[in-house]
Order: C-alpha cells, then sequence, then structure tokens
C-alpha cells in the first residue's frame, strides 16, 4: 500500500543506553546496507529475515559514524508488515541524527509521528481492537509537534525561511500573472532578474543547510538551565530528570564543577538539560572558569530551572541570582520542603519582588516527593507557547526541515537549469513551486491560493 | 409510476446545452426548458470562447469527453488566435472571438435536432420532491413536469437584478425577467443561497468608431481548432481592434466615482475580481491611466461592438462621457449599457463532486448557480451534471474527474471542497500538475473516457488509438534510431544554430535539444509521414521528458490518497481522535475521498490519519 520508505529516531530523543533508528519500506534494506558495513561477508541485502549483524555505520566518504547492531526484519514478519531495518547504536543525539540524516539522504523519508504504527495497523499488522490504541498515539504525538510547530512559527527560522518566500512568492506572481493574463499588458519579468533573485535565494538555502550542519546547534531540544546556589538540589533535580545517578551527588559544596548536559525527554518534548557548576563568587579557578560558563548558559537559555532551598535562610549569593533572573523564563523550585521552613515560600518571593504573578513556582522534596507537579509545570509552559524558542535551528523537527531545505534546493538548481536551457517559465515554474512548497513544509502554509491572492492584490488585471 | 422525462434541465445557457444533449445522447428521455427560446447559449459577456487562464483548456476537455463548445465556435467563430506560445506548451491559450448571433443558432439547431431530447419554452417557478428526492418542477403557469433527475442551470436569473447607476430593477439580464419563485423554493427545500454579482460593459455601433485611431488585432494565419473533430482549415476572419483609455477617462471617473454603485453600495454581492469594472481598477490602482480597451465585433449580422475592458454599471450618462474620453471612441454611440447583475447562488458545500445536490437527491447544478463565473466553466459543469443526471437515471456509476486529470476536475474539487466567496473562474495557476493538463493533450486524457461513457463514437475512437499509437511510434523510432558525431552530423548541427555533438547518440537526445524541431531531423533519416498534432505530441514528449515524469510521480503519489473512497454513510460524530473542528467540516463537506478530504480546510494531517485508520477497520469488518 506504501511506495515509499520511512525512516526515524524510534527512541526518544535523550533517553540513555542505545539508540534505535528504524527503516520501514520496499527500499528499507537497500537503504541499510549502503550505510552499514557489516563484520560477516554477506551484505544487509542477503540477509534472511530476522537477522542481527554487528558491524559500523559509515557515511558516503566512509567515515565511521558509529558501531551499531543492524536488525534486518522481512515483509510481512515485522512490526510494521513491511521489509525494516533497526540500526542499534550508542545513541548521542548528533550521532543518531547524523545516521538518520544520511539516511533521508539515500531516499528513505522522515516518518511522521506515529507512522510506524500507521502503518503497521494498515498493513494488517494489528488487531482490529487495537484501532483506538493506534489512534491514540497518532492523535498525542502530532498534537504534541503541533504545539512545539506553532512555537517555531515565532522562531528566527521562521522568519528567514519567510523571507525566503516571500521572494520566490514574487518570481512566481510575476510568472502566473504573465501566464493566466498575457493579454493584460503586464511587463513580463526579465529573466535576468530572476537569475538573481534565485541565486541569491539558492545561497541563503545553501547557508541555512550548512547551519544545520553545524556542530555548535546539532543537539536538539529545549536549552534548559538548572540554576541555584550550591547545594540546594540542582544535582539530585538532574539525577531525578534523568531517573539515574550521573551527576556526583555530595553534601559537600561545589563538587559538581563541569557542566552536565544530558537530553530528556518529557512527553515528547526534547529537553536539553544543562547543570551548572554553581553559581557562586568562587576562588578556586577551574571552578570559576564553570561559574562563568554558566553565567553564559543562562543567557542562552530558553527556560531556567532555579532551584532554592528553603530550609537555609535566602543568602545573598540567592538574592543576586534572583535578580539576574527577573527577565527569564523560569520556573522557581522550592527544594527540601520535607524539612523546616525559614522562609515563607512563594508569597515571600512575590511580596519581595524577585517573581510576578506568571513565574510558576513549585514547592518539592527532591529526595521524596514525585516529580509530576513539576514536569506538568514545564509541560504546560511550553505548549503554552510561553517559552519562545529563539536560534537558528528548529526543535524535534530539524531533520525535517533540513530535509525540506534541501528538496527546495534541488528544485530551485533545477529552475535554474530550465531557465538557462532557455526553456520557457512555466516549465522554470515548476521549479518555483516546488521549492516554495517545501519551504512551506517548514511554515505550514499552503501555496496556491495565496499566489491567486497575490496576483489580485498586485496587478490591475483583468477586463 | 412513469415520469415524464429522465433528465429535466432548467435553463438554456451554456451549462444547460451541455447537459440537455450529453444526457440525452446517453438515451435519457430529456427536456431542456428555457425561459426564452431566442435566447439559447447566449454570449452575455464577452462575444469570446476559450482564452488564456485555462479556459480554452476547458474547451478541449468537454470536446475530448464529447461535449459540444467547441464544435460550435469552430463553425462560428469571427477569428481565431493562439496566445502565450512563448510560454510553454502548457499554457498555450486559444482565443476565439464569437458570432454570438450564429452561435446561439448553431447550438439551437443542435439541441432542437438531438434525439430523445425537448426543447420547450417556460418559467420554471417551484422544485417539486418527495422524501428528500425530486421529481419534477413546476412552471409559473401551473403546469407540473414530472422527472426521475433535475440539472438546475439556471445562470445569473435566480432573483437576479439589473443596476445601472442608481437604478434597480429585476432582471436576469438586461431585457430579460429575473427567477424569483426558484429562488424561494430553493429555500424551502433548505438549500442556502448566498448573492454573488457581475457586470458587463457598453456595446456601441461599429460606425460610429473611428477605426484611424485604433489598433487591428487580426487573427492567425495558422489553422486553429478548439474541436479535435473540426476539420484544419484557415477561414477568413474578421479584426479586432484596441484603444486605450487617457488621463481625462480616470479624471471623468474619480469625479463621478460617488455615482459608481460599488461606490455607493447599490450594487451588492462580491463581484469577481478578473473582470473589475473600469471603475474598480481606477479606484484601486490609480496611478495607470492607459488601461486597454478591445474592440470585439459580435457578429457578421450586427453593427455592435463590445468594448472589452470597460465593464461597468455607472449611469448611462457616465457610460457616454467616459467613451469620448478614449481616443477612437469620441463619437462612439451607445447600443446597449454596461450594467451590473445581482443574483442567487447555491453555496458550493451543500453539492457533490457529482454537482448532485446532498439536501435534494436527483437534483444537480451548473454553471453560475454554482457559484462559477464564465461560459466554459459553466459549459463543462454542465456536461458533468448531465452525464451523472444520465448516470443516475441509469443506474451507472458517477463520474468525477481528478484534479490530476483535468482542470474540470481541478473546476469542481475547488467548488465543492473549498468553496469561493467570489464569481470562480479558472485560472492555470489552481492545477497542481499544469504540465500535464495541456490543452494540446486534452484527447489523449480524456478521449477513452468520453469513449466508455458513450458520447464518443466507435470512428472518433478508432482515430484517437491510431494518433497514440502514432505518437508511441514514433518516440519508440527516435529512442532507437543512432546517430554519430561524424563531421557531416558535427557540422549540421552547429550550422543549425545547436551545441557540438562528441559521442554516439540517439535521435530522442538531439531531438531534445530545446533549439531543434522535428522536421530538423530528416537529415539524419527519413522521417515518417505524421499527422502534424502527432509531431506536436512527439516534440513535447520528449522535450520535456524529464518535467513531465515528474509531475507524472507527483500524480501517483496524489492518487493514493484520492483512491481511497469514504462510504457515504461513515459518521464522523461517532469517531474518537477527530477534532471537533474536523468532524465538522467532515460532515459538512461530505468527501466522497481521503484525498478530498485532506484538502478540508480545518481538517489536519492528524484526522486524515485517523481517518485512514478507521477506514481500514471498517474493511476490516466487512472482510
Amino acid at each position: 500500500m506504501f511506495s515509499d520508505t520511512i525512516a526515524a529516531i524510534s527512541t526518544a530523543l535523550g533517553e540513555a543506553g542505545i539508540g534505535i533508528i528504524r527503516i520501514s519500506g520496499n527500499e528499507a534494506i537497500n537503504i541499510a546496507d549502503q550505510v552499514f558495513r557489516g563484520k560477516g561477508k554477506k551484505q544487509l541485502t542477503e540477509l534472511p529475515g530476522f537477522t542481527v549483524r554487528y558491524g559500523k555505520i559509515v557515511d558516503s566518504e566512509g567515515t565511521t559514524i558509529d558501531e551499531a547492531l543492524a536488525l534486518v526484519m522481512r515483509a510481512p514478519n515485522s512490526y510494521t508488515g513491511e521489509d525494516v531495518v533497526e540500526f542499534q547504536c550508542h545513541g548521542g543525539v548528533v550521532v543518531m541524527q547524523k545516521i538518520l540524516d544520511l539516511l533521508l539522504s539515500l531516499g528513505a523519508r522522515l516518518a511522521e509521528p506515529g507512522e510506524f504504527t500507521k502503518r503497521a495497523f494498515l498493513n494488517g499488522r494489528m488487531d482490529l481492537s487495537q484501532a483506538e490504541a493506534v489512534i491514540d498515539i497518532i492523535r498525542s504525538k502530532t498534537d504534541r509537534s503541533l504545539g512545539v510547530a506553532v512555537q517555531q512559527l515565532e522562531g528566527s527560522l521562521s522568519r528567514r525561511i519567510q523571507s525566503l518566500r516571500e521572494k520566490l512568492y514574487d518570481l512566481i506572481v510575476q510568472v502566473e500573472v504573465a501566464i493566466d493574463f498575457p493579454e493584460d499588458d503586464i511587463p513580463e519579468i526579465g529573466l535576468e532578474t530572476m537569475k538573481t533573485v534565485l541565486l541569491d535565494v539558492l545561497a541563503e538555502i545553501t547557508k541555512l543547510i550548512e547551519t544545520a550542519d553545524n556542530g555548535k546547534v546539532l543537539r536538539e531540544g529545549i536549552k534548559t538551565v538548572i540554576t541555584g546556589k550550591p547545594n540546594v538540589g540542582k544535582s539530585s533535580l538532574l539525577n531525578r530528570l534523568l531517573d539515574e545517578n550521573r551527576a556526583l551527588v555530595t553534601d559537600i559544596p561545589g563538587t559538581t564543577r563541569d557542566i552536565i548536559e544530558e537530553v530528556l525527554n518529557i512527553n515528547g518534548i526534547p529537553l536539553r538539560l544543562i547543570d551548572t557548576a554553581g553559581i557562586r563568587d568562587s576562588e578556586d579557578r577551574v571552578e570559576q572558569l564553570g561559574v562563568q560558563r554558566a553565567l553564559e548558559l543562562v543567557d542562552e537559555a530558553d527556560l531556567i530551572l532555579h532551584v532554592l532551598d528553603i530550609s537555609r535562610e535566602l543568602e545573598s549569593e540567592d538574592i543576586q541570582l534572583l535578580t539576574k533572573l527577573k527577565e527569564r523564563k523560569r520556573i522557581l523550585i522550592i527544594n527540601k520542603v520535607d524539612l523546616p521552613r525559614q522562609w515563607d515560600s512563594r508569597s515571600y518571593l512575590l511580596s519581595s519582588g524577585y517573581i510576578d504573578e506568571q513565574v510558576p513556582v513549585v514547592e518539592i522534596s527532591l529526595t521524596e516527593d514525585k516529580l509530576d507537579p513539576l514536569l506538568d509545570c514545564i509541560v504546560g509552559l511550553i505548549m503554552g507557547g510561553l517559552v519562545q524558542i529563539e536560534r537558528e535551528n528548529a526543535i524535534i523537527t530539524r531533520s525535517r526541515h533540513k530535509h525540506a531545505l534541501a528538496e527546495a534546493k534541488q528544485d530551485l538548481e533545477q529552475a535554474l537549469e530550465t531557465l538557462d536551457q532557455g526553456l520557457p517559465i512555466d516549465l522554470i515554474s515548476i521549479g518555483l513551486n516546488g521549492a516554495l512548497e517545501h519551504l512551506g513544509e517548514i511554515t505550514g502554509e499552503t501555496v496556491r491560493e495565496n499566489i491567486i491572492e497575490r496576483i489580485f492584490a498586485q496587478f490591475c488585471i483583468g477586463k | 409510476m412513469g415520469k415524464d422525462y429522465a433528465v429535466i434541465v432548467v435553463g438554456g445557457g451554456h451549462a444547460g446545452c451541455e447537459a440537455a444533449l450529453a444526457a440525452a445522447r446517453l438515451g435519457c428521455k430529456t427536456l431542456m426548458i428555457t425561459m426564452n427560446l431566442d435566447t439559447i447559449a447566449q454570449l452575455s459577456c464577452n462575444p469570446a470562447i476559450g482564452g488564456p487562464a485555462a479556459k480554452s483548456h476547458l474547451v478541449r476537455e468537454i470536446d475530448a469527453l464529447g461535449g459540444e463548445m467547441g464544435k460550435v465556435i469552430d463553425q462560428t467563430y469571427l477569428n481565431i488566435r493562439m496566445l502565450n506560445l512563448s510560454r510553454g506548451p502548457a499554457v498555450h491559450a486559444l482565443r476565439a472571438q464569437a458570432d454570438k448571433v450564429k452561435y446561439r443558432a448553431v447550438m439551437t439547431m443542435t439541441l432542437e435536432s438531438q434525439p430523445n431530447l425537448t426543447v420547450r419554452q417556460g418559467m420554471v417557478s417551484k422544485l417539486l420532491y418527495e422524501d428528500g428526492a425530486i421529481c419534477g418542477v413546476q412552471l409559473n403557469t401551473g403546469t407540473k413536469i414530472t422527472g426521475e433527475t433535475v440539472v438546475l442551470a439556471t445562470g445569473t436569473f435566480l432573483r437576479g437584478v439589473v443596476v445601472i447607476g442608481d437604478v434597480r430593477y429585476p432582471g436576469g439580464r438586461q431585457g430579460e425577467p429575473s427567477a424569483d419563485d426558484l429562488s424561494q423554493s430553493l429555500v424551502d427545500a433548505g438549500l442556502r443561497l448566498a448573492r454573488f454579482q457581475t457586470a458587463t460593459p457598453p456595446r456601441v455601433h461599429a460606425d460610429s468608431v473611428d477605426y484611424g485611431k485604433l489598433t487591428c488585432q487580426p487573427g492567425s494565419k495558422k489553422p486553429l481548432r478548439f474541436s479535435f473533430d473540426t476539420p484544419l482549415v484557415v477561414r477568413e476572419q474578421i479584426p479586432c481592434w484596441y484603444t486605450r483609455t487617457t488621463p481625462d477617462t480616470i479624471r471623468v471617473i474619480q469625479k463621478n466615482i460617488e455615482l459608481s454603485p460599488i461606490q455607493s453600495g447599490t450594487v451588492q454581492g462580491k463581484g469577481p475580481r478578473y473582470c473589475p469594472s473600469i471603475d474598480r481598477k481606477v479606484m484601486r490602482f490609480p496611478d495607470k491611466v492607459d488601461h486597454q480597451i478591445f474592440l470585439e465585433p459580435e457578429g457578421e449580422y450586427t453593427k455592435e461592438l463590445y468594448c472589452l475592458g470597460l465593464t461597468t454599471s455607472m449611469p448611462e450618462h457616465i457610460q457616454a462621457k467616459i467613451l469620448q474620453t478614449i481616443p477612437g471612441l469620441e463619437n462612439a454611440q451607445i447600443m446597449r449599457s454596461g450594467y451590473a447583475v445581482e443574483y442567487d447562488y447555491i453555496l458550493p458545500d451543500q453539492t457533490y463532486p457529482t454537482l448532485e445536490s446532498k439536501v435534494i437527491k436527483g437534483l444537480f447544478t451548473a454553471g453560475q448557480i454554482n457559484g462559477t463565473s464564465g461560459y466554459e466553466e459553466a459549459a463543462a459543469q454542465g456536461l458533468i451534471a448531465g452525464i451523472n443526471a444520465a448516470h443516475k437515471v441509469l443506474g451507472r456509476p458517477p463520474l468525477i474527474l481528478s484534479r490530476s486529470q483535468a482542470y474540470i476536475g481541478v473546476l469542481i474539487d475547488d467548488l465543492v471542497t473549498k468553496g469561493t466567496d467570489e464569481p470562480y473562474r479558472m485560472m492555470t495557476s489552481r492545477a497542481e500538475y499544469r504540465l500535464i493538463l495541456r490543452q494540446d493533450n486534452a484527447d489523449l486524457r480524456l478521449r477513452e473516457l468520453g469513449y466508455k461513457i458513450g458520447l464518443i463514437d466507435e470512428q472518433r475512437y478508432q482515430k484517437l488509438k491510431a494518433k497514440r499509437a502514432a505518437i508511441q511510434n514514433t518516440l519508440k523510432w527516435l529512442r532507437e534510431t543512432p546517430v554519430s558525431p561524424t563531421k557531416e552530423v558535427r557540422d549540421y548541427l552547429i550550422q543549425l544554430g545547436s551545441g557540438d555533438l562528441k559521442k554516439a547518440v540517439t535521435l530522442h537526445e538531439i531531438l531534445q535539444r530545446p533549439e531543434l524541431k522535428f522536421g530538423d531531423l530528416e537529415f539524419f533519416a527519413p522521417l515518417p509521414e505524421l499527422d502534424p498534432e502527432v509531431i506536436e505530441q512527439v516534440e513535447i514528449e520528449c522535450k520535456f521528458k524529464g518535467y513531465i515524469e515528474r509531475q507524472l510521480k507527483q500524480i501517483e503519489e496524489f492518487n493514493k490518497m484520492e483512491d481511497i473512497s469514504i462510504p457515504d454513510d461513515i459518521d464522523y460524530f461517532q469517531i474518537k481522535g477527530l477534532r471537533s473542528e474536523a468532524k465538522e467540516r467532515l460532515t459538512a463537506i461530505r468527501p466522497t475521498s481521503v484525498g478530498q478530504a485532506a484538502r478540508i480546510s480545518g481538517v489536519s494531517p492528524a484526522d486524515i490519519n485517523v481517518l485512514l485508520v478507521i477506514l481500514k477497520g471498517e474493511n476490516h469488518v466487512s472482510a
């Protein structure tokens, strides 16, 4: 029923241990085979179903990206009922994204949320009674990604894409008006002008694609920084969030010197969680570097989780930090509520002007309570659009965006070629429209009606 | 109890004519009823058929399916031209100036000669229906006529109001009465109606025009035709003329703008943006002073000249003043004034893609009553409505053309899926697969379908098969004929202004060079004797191969969703997982396929996924 091959990272971003990338469809094994160098002699394409091979994943230049296990399953005996290959790798976000990008460049399409499950169902791999469960999965996954997509609309990527689309719209509208209203004596668009704009847009798209490859922004997720003076429970928070002990937890102030970074998945929203070394005046040089870096991180953060200890009086450091964070999107976490309280929690912070009514405050004992109220608070802020994500790259759907940009680039290159060959403008319009549609996939806008609206807005046409 | 007719067509305009002919030709006992037998197939506005923005494509598609419009205009044009030649084969546009008197006469004669078809004069004032199904119509004289299906093609007549200046009077066209009772009957039946308006320019006497100040626009010297069945010949042609407005024109309009019904609000309902009146153009683009004005003869037996570009419903004395400011028209004598007409249409979300009403079974609608504008758009819908009314009577499956198959498909899908907030006109920019939906290949796209339906006869079908075979054989021959880079070959190519040849290729690759024509291949091998239309297809298929294949692939993807049909009795409110907006929109539109559902605004990709799962579930049940 489905002719295209889909791929996606099927383990949640940031989940520890292994990461799984799943490929499903007619070309799944072929595509996987092109990136996998197994230990044995046989190619993946020669393997029967339910076979596991150990090997390396390599890019087109033969450089190793990661070690991996490849699981080959053949239709109809797989989860989706199609040919499926699963790569189990070490699971770092950067590496996983690289592998996924590689698969997409070889012709796989990025799976939509819930699409593997959908295919499994539609290919008859699931019982009818499971239909509702499938719908729930599709529903919940897409709604969440839609929520984040709305936010991205406000982000800088969208603005840049939008300005490129405007340029393309200008060209297309001029082409379309010439085609549909040839008798309306509208000056024809010059091919040289068109070429200049095309080259300009092409260059910008290429630049955007390069930024996507740039390691600096490769790690995705909502950049979340945990702040607080030493020993208020920042590492406990991190560890609780990650549900495992990765950072040292002691009662000696200043043991968390390095900046620890993890990607965490809360209800499908990836948080890039950063635990700062305790921000405090320090004479220890190593620690000082850490502190300075931590302050920078606060400036770059999308969301700050600021931890306060209610069992100790607030010190000048606390006050300084609270003041520093005043303009930031933050959640105040009042820790150690199981111990005797030394100050008056939220009402004190409000009356002292450190927070306003909008800032959420969560009271918790990080050693005893469940995290749910905090998680709900985080999700609420993000879904409510209150956390703005300001950066060139998108969050969850980065691969999708990069893919769309690459497609747009290809379309524009074709349009240029068509133009250079001296072919008629209708044929140039195919590439132009294609590029506009692919860019529209990023911003989620339709194209066709807009063109017609613009024609009427800009030109005096019709008789 | 037998009904009087299988199909009753109400209205004798471009939609009504095609509907009546199609139904009768499919063997249904058909009645066409019109308020005035003398105005059948009237060209109420511009006396022209075809033109850019896919209008010529629509005429070609109608012809390919076995409709009449192309044949009638081929017999009655005053001049004919191919536009857009430099902009690519998919957007070539054939436009003919019609002799409106002859056009009417030829269409009337065709209808009156058609077996199974009764043509009669009368005004329908009421629909007759029982249990939500149509059973006939009642005339204003009280006569009841029963029918199994009814096609309404009433144009601008439903509660039509003619507007000139501050004068408003009931009328479906200038000088003709409106149909008010029928509108009320539709409302009573539960249909939601809305108002549109459209307008037309003044006509002037040909002898009152100073031709010395006009530019002549002759017809084509090449043989051209709309219908694939008309012999290719060059006929003697009558030219059109053009002139331009002046700063004085703009001043007159601006000075009197308060008298414009658009400005004063005397005319209501949204008008078409692609046919703006001259007053609206001046208001919106005050800096443009030299608007083109085409003067089009309306026929061999009339002196009327149509002033294309001067659409207006301003008072008559202002119309006269405007004409005086235009070179060549200073002394022009107005024979008919420009005017606007306001009318009811049925909001098209109440209509299925078959053009059958969702409210009354067996009731079909076509043309302006569906919110469109234009003769070609109307005729295309008339043809489909006529076929589907007949199919309903005959118990055959309905005909729904896809967006990837025909502009007619795009037109109807747009209407019933998205609705329209202005009189809808076809434009090539509305189609996703423009390069496939060319006017030159309408026969290759649709004639076989016309044959299967029964509107294309065996002889014409054999002709099509022969053409298709000739194209395929020639392309095969081109692909199999090698060309070596000998000195002679290289010299020849350079001499033609083409690039050098470095390695052995095939004739197919040679012809792919944009600057070369099929005839240029004579040098390499004796060319087969071919029809020019075959050569045209071979050149297009060869030169634009990559582009065509790309669109064909997109169509393949597109069709997957189109091919998943949705049962008519599905209850969206019972489907858990659809958002409420989606439930409401899907219930209102009742899409016939998942593809159509996906185009409804307010239905998200996630809703479509939910729908797919449910539909699959239903298949499980039935299996």
